[in-house]
């Protein structure tokens, strides 16, 4: 800074003053440049998937690619039963000319004015550009819909993902109901018991889950999928430490009412444990609708694949059509936007405050 | 959770609205068995039946097969029911655990577990250094008197809510050879690189997207961990003219240390179980250069000709004395965070 003229400095004071009235800092400069990055590389993958969902598979494989989708413009030509593709030609005396393309013979194209379909020119590949319209590929949306299970994927996941979070949801309120209300004997034991369980990933048991799926015959059926992560020790943990907070007094003026236990579960402490249910079903719903590699071993024909399944499965054949799967990969992202979008409040102080996902 | 419950009200109004009458008649319905059943266990035998349906479902999924698992590892045969396989003892670890040196896979008789062991310890030194690293830059910088932090916040969490087979199609799509990040390598005047191709980029990819999936969750908890801390601190120190530098060494850093230690014991015992979005993002490959031990015990128990129970059942009592060992470390500085 010595060495700037006064002028020069003023006006670095100026552009660089904040409304607090102190200086930018270089942290604010960090600041920034890192949040410009940050959403960069956040959001544009996902800009760049739905982007791409939208291109033909012609426009897929174009390299470089563009950013939006686009297609080539194609125009009837009297004398021509399918309508041709329409380029852009740098003619010989300097003009540029718009064709269409009759046929292609090695680096030539045989082109024709669409204005004067009698006269076919010929001319070098290199001499001609698309020309290009934007234009979504909404077939890449509607075929996967008529051509492949997906609408049985779809439904797959759809029902694994209600029933498993109403059976989460029920017995686990229950668990915890149980746990919370009550003063008996073994309570802590049990207590213990849950904390332990939480320890027990999928993954370390995931050999002996499958002999127990097994035996009860629920290999290729949803219920394999719904029924082994039901009991989730975190749901009992986040619904009790809420109907701990529920007073006492309450419970026992309706038990002096002569109301049954199972009455004032369902209908005093059920409604006030709303909030933290709430956050739980949010829970069950993102861990039931992406769950992966538990489906993966239980499912084995692609009538019960989930939508995760299926995708996996599609990805992996040999003969990858992007088009698909971009499109259906697009499909499977959309409840989980909605839900974040209209509860995003919901899920992060339910993560904030339990430390789960 | 006082934030949420002016949202909660209105979403939950509907939501009983919609969901209300059949959720209220299927109660009714079950109470009446379960008030017979309170006549005869009486109050006190109540909680045991509230607690039922759950410990059966514990007892099926968790505690059971917890114990079958042990029961496997120590059989051997290719039959899946217990009573069929044949006792081998300790003969399925001698095998896993056998090297001539250790530390080197190829002299392992069975080298693709220990070089599962081996890049998941390389996969989670490098994702867990630099998943906690972003973590914490990202939680300060948001913690800031920023514009649109409400909007910032929402780009660095969404992707945790991604499904992983979402997630790496997403960058696969990104990667591959006449990708995107290719186009752009070739319009700076580079060639075109085979990402799949190479270990090395497999293992760094494998990395940078489970840290671009993950990263938001470890934010969030980091982000409520700098918002617990006392205004006034920051606010005597500002007073006392300290410097910005100063106040994070002498005032955050100490302050936010017992979440920070708790996102790195809960960062490993997810990276030690990575799993779904490195498989469908590499498949493993090339080789065996970022085949992780969740898949090789998916592998041996579930993929190959021959499925190899016994043997997956020990590779996950490995897996599980290792989780049992960084899960004691979390409960010990999680209770050391929230009593301290």
């Amino acid at each position: 800074m010595a060495e700037t003229s006064p002028q020069t400095r003023s006006l670095a004071t100026l552009i660089t003053t904040r409304r607090g009235g102190d200086r930018l800092h270089w942290s604010d400069v960090f600041t920034y440049t890192y949040l410009f990055f940050g959403v960069l590389l956040m959001f544009g993958p996902v800009v760049w998937l739905v982007l791409s969902s939208f291109k033909t598979p012609a426009g897929l494989i174009e390299f470089p690619p563009t950013f939006l989708p686009l297609g080539q413009i194609e125009v009837k030509v009297e004398g021509y039963d399918k309508p041709l593709p329409l380029f852009e030609v740098d003619m010989e005396d300097g003009t540029t000319k718009q064709l269409a393309q009759v046929r292609r013979i090695g680096i030539v194209s045989q082109m024709v004015d669409p204005k004067n379909p009698g006269e076919k020119i010929k001319v070098p590949i290199n001499q001609r550009t698309k020309v290009r319209e934007f234009r979504m590929a909404l077939e890449n949306y509607t075929d996967p819909l008529e051509r492949f299970n997906f609408v049985q994927f779809l439904q797959n996941s759809v029902i694994v993902t209600v029933v498993a979070t109403l059976v989460t949801l029920l017995i686990n309120s229950m668990a915890a109901y149980g746990l919370s209300i009550y003063e008996f004997r073994g309570r802590n034991a049990i207590m213990l018991f849950v904390i332990c369980t939480l320890m027990i990933p999928i993954t370390v048991i995931l050999v002996p889950v499958y002999l127990v799926v097994t035996q009860m015959g629920m290999i290729n059926s949803l219920w394999a999928v719904i029924l082994p992560g039901a009991a989730t020790p975190t749901g009992v943990f986040l619904l009790r430490q809420y109907m701990l907070t529920i007073p006492k007094d309450l419970i026992e003026a309706a038990r002096m009412d002569n109301a049954s236990e199972w009455t004032i579960y369902a209908k005093i402490v059920l409604p006030l444990a709303m909030p933290a249910i709430a956050v739980l079903a949010i829970f069950s719903i993102m861990w039931r609708w992406n769950e992966f590699l538990w489906p993966l071993i239980v499912l084995n024909r692609s009538e019960v694949y989930t939508l995760q399944v299926g995708l996996n499965a599609f990805q992996g054949e040999l003969d990858v059509q992007w088009h698909y799967i971009l499109a259906m990969t697009v499909i499977t992202l959309i409840p989980v936007v909605v839900v974040f979008t209209f509860l995003q409040k919901f899920i992060t102080t339910g993560i904030a405050s339990s430390g789960m996902k | 959770m006082s934030d949420s419950s002016t949202n909660g009200d209105g979403f939950g109004d509907r939501a009983k609205a919609a969901a209300g009458w059949p959720v209220m008649v299927s109660f009714q319905a079950l109470n009446y068995p379960l008030s017979a059943i309170q006549r005869i266990v009486g109050i006190q035998g109540m909680p045991w039946i509230f607690l039922l349906p759950n410990l059966a479902f514990f007892g099926i999924f968790v505690v059971i097969p917890l114990f079958i698992n042990f029961a496997f590892s120590l059989t051997g045969g290719t039959e899946l029911f217990l009573g069929n396989r044949v006792y081998t003892g300790t003969e399925q670890y001698g095998f896993l655990l056998e090297c001539e040196t250790f530390g080197d896979p190829i002299t392992c008789r069975e080298d693709r577990f220990w070089k599962g062991l081996y890049n998941t310890a390389i996969f989670i030194i490098f994702q867990v250094t630099f998943l906690v690293l972003f973590s914490l830059i990202t939680a300060l910088i948001l913690n800031q008197k920023i514009r649109a932090r409400g909007f910032f916040r929402a780009v660095f969490f969404f992707p945790v809510l991604l499904s992983p087979v979402v997630v790496a199609l997403i960058w696969k799509w990104i990667l591959l050879r006449d990708g995107i990040l290719n186009a752009f390598l070739v319009s700076v005047g580079m060639d075109k690189i085979l990402f799949f191709v190479s270990p090395e980029w497999s293992m760094f990819w494998a990395v940078f997207v489970s840290i671009w999936a993950h990263m938001g969750f470890y934010t969030l908890i980091l982000l409520a961990g700098l918002q617990a801390i006392q205004p006034d601190l920051y606010e005597a120190a500002e007073m006392d003219g300290t410097s910005k530098e100063r106040v994070f060494w002498r005032i955050t850093m100490p302050l936010l240390w017992p979440n920070l230690l708790v996102v790195l014991v809960l960062a490993l015992i997810k990276g030690v179980q990575i799993f779904d979005e490195v498989f469908v993002l590499t498949g493993g490959g090339p080789g065996t250069a970022t085949q992780f031990i969740v898949q090789y015990i998916y592998n041996t128990g579930f993929t190959e000709q021959v499925q190899n129970f016994g043997l997956a059942s020990a590779a996950s009592v490995v897996l599980g004395v290792v989780l049992f060992v960084l899960t004691i470390t979390q409960l010990a500085v999680t209770r050391a965070r929230d009593n301290g």
